[in-house]
């Protein structure tokens, strides 16, 4: 009922997405104050009544005050949605720039494809090194580009899920494989295990895959950043759990440190350890794992130990 | 030869695309706006037709919606080739009676390609 009422600027979804709890929100602050202040000014008068000998001065002054506060009351909520409104605006227009920059990005991708692929004339290797390059910096755009747009679905509360039963574990198997070359390359091991008989998840797929890809990304580049003697390892385990199914991955890199832990699930955000050896990152990953588990009813969490490794987990609900 | 209409306002993707399935030994109609899919899938009668939604004239939906009300051209198989993902345009397309819908950044020339020759079997 009170999204009908107070519908306006202030989506409840945008609220929900910033933990902007309901006694916040602009609309039902102002109801509060206006409340409170009717009521301290009828308190007053019936007590300034009993306690004074001329209670027209008395109802004069709260009154007047209650008028003061009222204004006041009037200005704060119009700040408070002005900000919201603000921040409405920087999501919407990192979502239509994205669009944008999709279509030029998609021509330079195809273009640089038909090039690559020799059928417009073999190209020398000296532009063979430029034709991977640019490739190579066209699909970082594009991912960074889905990247933002998922957010930016996210955020407003229209990220499309389509609910089904599915074994996790092929998804885990098939994902493994496919950043077989990534952890070759980064001279990391990774060994999964599973329980026998593991039930089916009951989620989104492609949107699970978008989280073990971002888990097992961030695993396999950590394990691999330079420590003393150091072997990369990943290892992960799938077993159920108190009626979910809980997924964990662990990877022997530098962890994260005691003061960035807290921020590690926020938007953009990138740890201090992890930029010293890796600028590239767009810092939304992990935000955005977080939004699809918690869209999809699970919980997800990580401990860290600095210099010896971290444990990302989650779970999802079972059939 | 089979007999592709491709119906795209972006020069770049016209000739990128258009070129890479001339190479693969297809004929390629181009269309530059909605209205002259329409007319060109009319006097062309192609064996598919690639589709985009958002296009000058008519959009992609309503030129999608008029091929199905043409007995002439209805039974021609349409696939959609869009930026836009959001659920609401895919079900939309696909209750109009499009093929497939394909978003086109997560495809490459050889996907699209597979694609394609999905539908001519």
């Amino acid at each position: 009922m009170t999204e009908k009422v107070f519908k306006k600027t202030n989506k409840p979804v945008f609220y929900k997405n910033h933990n902007i709890s309901l006694w916040q929100r602009p609309r039902i602050f102002f109801l509060i104050m206006g409340i409170s202040i009717i009521v301290i000014i009828l308190l007053g008068y019936a007590i300034g009544t009993k306690l004074v000998d001329e209670p027209i001065l008395v109802a004069g002054v709260i009154v007047g005050l209650g008028l003061g506060l009222l204004v006041i009351n009037i200005g704060l909520t119009r700040s408070f949605e002005k900000i919201a409104e603000a921040n409405e605006m920087k999501s919407e227009f990192i979502r239509i720039v994205s669009h944008q920059l999709r279509a030029p990005i998609s021509n330079c991708r195809w273009a640089t494809e038909f090039l690559i692929s020799g059928k417009l004339g073999k190209a020398e290797e000296k532009q063979q090194k430029y034709f991977n390059i640019l490739r190579e910096n066209v699909k970082r755009m594009q991912e960074l580009i889905s990247k933002l747009l998922t957010v930016s679905m996210i955020e407003s509360g229209k990220l499309p899920l389509k609910i089904e039963a599915f074994p996790l574990q092929n998804l885990i198997q098939d994902l493994i494989l496919k950043f077989r070359p990534l952890a070759e390359a980064s001279g990391v091991k990774v060994i999964f295990t599973h329980e026998p008989d593991i039930p089916q998840a009951v989620g989104d797929s492609s949107q699970t895959k978008v989280v073990l890809e971002n888990l097992l990304d961030n695993a396999i580049r950590y394990a691999s950043l330079p420590l003393k003697d150091h072997e990369g390892k990943v290892r992960i385990h799938l077993r159920a759990k108190n009626d979910s199914l809980y997924f964990e991955i662990k990877d022997n890199g530098i962890g994260v440190s005691e003061s960035d832990q807290k921020y590690i699930f926020q938007k953009f955000f990138r740890g201090e350890k992890v930029l010293k050896y890796r600028t590239q990152g767009s810092g939304l990953g992990l935000y955005i794992s977080k939004s699809i588990i918690d869209e999809l009813g699970g919980k997800i969490g990580f401990s860290s130990v600095p210099q010896k490794g971290s444990t990302f987990w989650f779970t999802l609900p079972i059939k | 030869m089979k007999k592709i209409l491709f119906v795209e306002d972006e020069s770049a993707l016209q000739q990128t695309f258009g070129d890479f399935l001339r190479q693969e030994g297809y004929k390629v109609v181009k269309a530059l706006d909605g209205e002259a899919g329409v007319k060109l899938a009319k006097s062309e009668k192609p064996d598919l037709i690639l589709l985009d939604l958002i296009l000058p004239k008519l959009n992609g939906f309503e030129v999608l919606e008029k091929l199905k009300k043409d007995p002439e051209v209805k039974d021609i198989p349409v696939i959609i080739l869009t930026h836009l993902e959001e659920t609401k345009d895919i079900q939309r397309a696909i209750e109009a009676g499009a093929r497939s819908y394909l978003v086109k950044s997560s495809y490459s020339l050889s996907d699209l390609l597979e694609k394609v020759k999905q539908v001519f079997g």
